[in-house]
């Protein structure tokens, strides 16, 4: 097996291993499209950091928190429905971004890994930043996983209880910013969230509590990592979107099942 | 049984975008007592609730709790995504307690049947229990129940009532409840405060359906409390007193 195979495999492993309970997450609070905004202001955050030549790591993570941030504050104020102003961030950071891309004066990116992931390029270097994010959302998750599950069902109801919710939240928008930097290498912005939730479905389907649908996740989404990747070796397709091809595969498998209540 | 004030509000004001929601609120919930609250939609229930309840905080006053004051709360209704896998008995041990406490409370509610069952498979009557067996599992001595018997049938809401008196009467707290029903919780019920964005009337359930700021709300057929009503209502709730015959009783403070 090739260095390149190997270093793809891992990291594909790395982000499944997280996309998964974050995943959860996503599906539970019904945070779909929320994810695609956050992932699609990662965008924004390439052109930005070529733009004024930060460590790109860096700011594909700081744009979808602040954007984050950014939505929680104008949802207080009230201003829009939440999907409006979803619809109309996420596709404006998504254009933003590709303008701002095509106005640099070089072309030193390549919009199609972008977009889509670039798995059979990733080096050394990328592997220790996405296990080095990956062990801190493991971390974090697990510290948080009781107030996550208990704002998750009912937030007023944890508050009394002596949760603190506004904290556990911007948590947990941490955690899924920190995820899309990540899994942007992989899949590219556009099928990020398709690597959260495809799993997650295909894991309740099987699931009887929380913890048992975090882990069944995870191991799906590592499942369907791997038989992408094969996919991508033997029929020379392109990688994320063969992942995400086999997710939606073992989803439909997942149908035969009968869900567990 | 000592009574003690759980928790007291001082001329607590709050507004929403600067229209005002609830004016000039002062009241005492006093340990080992039901407190029923009632009052058209929009008089500001769900806000004063929230307030005592600490999740929002009041634009003037002051709100006191008790230091030894441990609420528990039952919310007006709750939805749980289908997606998330949880079972009744995992609904409650949520509030940090254990496993057998979990058995206690769902046996005081006598729906012990249902512990293993996914708490989305509940009825309404099963899940209100459900609810409230959360609200009593930390041992509280204030419980807070929003609009208890919603989606709940007539002869459910009477078992559920009685068992919110019984409950408290062992727990020994304090309860406020908001409720459209006076007529069935009177019988149960210490003290009644009739809200329409500031206190109408309140005290005993018979003073109060006599009181015609009651029945000015609420019509004679449901009346049981009582006071006298010499002003009438805008729609927003202020006060329309163009005689000038209003006359402030005790308690009522608003402009």
């Amino acid at each position: 097996m090739t260095d390149f195979l190997l270093y793809a495999l891992l990291a594909g492993l790395g982000v499944a291993l997280v996309a998964g309970p974050l995943g959860c997450f996503v599906v539970w609070r019904r945070m779909a499209y929320f994810g695609d905004t956050l992932a699609h202001s990662a965008l924004l955050g390439v052109s930005i950091g070529v733009l004024l030549n930060i460590n790109l790591s860096i700011t594909v993570a700081a744009i979808p928190l602040l954007m984050a941030l950014g939505l929680v504050y104008l949802e207080q104020r009230g201003i829009l429905s939440l999907d409006t102003l979803l619809g109309i961030l996420s596709h404006s950071a998504l254009a933003t971004g590709l303008v701002l891309i095509s106005l640099l004066p070089d072309v030193r990116v390549d919009l199609m890994s972008l977009l889509f992931g670039d798995l059979l390029s990733v080096t050394l270097n990328d592997l220790w930043v996405i296990y080095g994010v990956a062990s801190a959302v493991v971390l974090l998750l697990i510290l948080l996983w009781k107030p996550l599950i208990n704002i998750t069902v009912h937030a007023d109801l944890a508050a009394v209880e002596g949760v603190r919710v506004g904290a556990v939240r911007t948590a947990l928008m941490l955690i899924t910013a920190l995820v899309i930097a990540i899994a942007m290498k992989i899949v590219g912005v556009l099928l990020i969230t398709a690597l959260l939730i495809i799993p997650a479905a295909t894991a309740r389907r099987i699931s009887n509590t929380p913890e048992q649908m975090a882990v069944t996740a995870s191991a799906i989404a590592m499942l369907t990592v791997i038989m992408g990747l094969g996919m991508s070796w033997y029929a020379d397709t392109p990688a994320g979107p063969s992942v995400v091809v086999c997710a939606a595969l073992l989803f439909i498998l997942s149908l035969l099942f009968r869900q567990r209540s | 049984m000592s009574s003690h004030p759980l928790i007291t509000l001082d001329k607590v004001n709050k507004s929403f975008n600067e229209r005002p929601v609830l004016q000039n609120i002062s009241m005492r919930l006093m340990q080992g007592e039901i407190t029923t609250l009632i009052g058209p939609n929009g008089a500001g229930k769900s806000t004063l609730v929230r307030l005592i309840l600490g999740l929002i905080r009041p634009d003037s006053g002051l709100i006191t709790p008790a230091s030894d004051l441990k609420i528990g709360y039952m919310p007006q209704k709750i939805s749980i995504d289908p997606s998330l896998p949880i079972s009744t008995c995992r609904f409650l041990q949520l509030a940090n307690a254990s496993h057998s406490a979990c058995h206690e409370a769902l046996n005081m509610v006598g729906i012990s049947h249902l512990a293993a069952s996914p708490i989305q498979t509940l009825s309404g009557g099963e899940l209100q229990r459900a609810l409230l067996a959360r609200a009593i599992l930390r041992k509280p001595n204030f419980l807070v129940l929003d609009e208890p018997v919603q989606g709940v049938d007539v002869t459910g809401q009477n078992a559920l009532y009685k068992m919110i008196g019984e409950l408290s009467k062992s727990l020994n707290c304090g309860v406020l409840m908001v409720s459209h029903d006076l007529h069935l919780v009177m019988s149960a019920t210490d003290q009644v405060i009739c809200l329409n964005q500031h206190i109408c009337c309140q005290g005993h359930p018979e003073q109060v359906t006599q009181d015609p700021a009651y029945i000015d709300i609420f019509g004679q057929t449901t009346a049981i409390y009582s006071h006298h009503h010499d002003h009438q209502h805008s729609i927003h709730g202020e006060v329309l007193d163009s005689q000038g015959v209003h006359q402030h009783g005790e308690g009522c403070n608003h402009d």
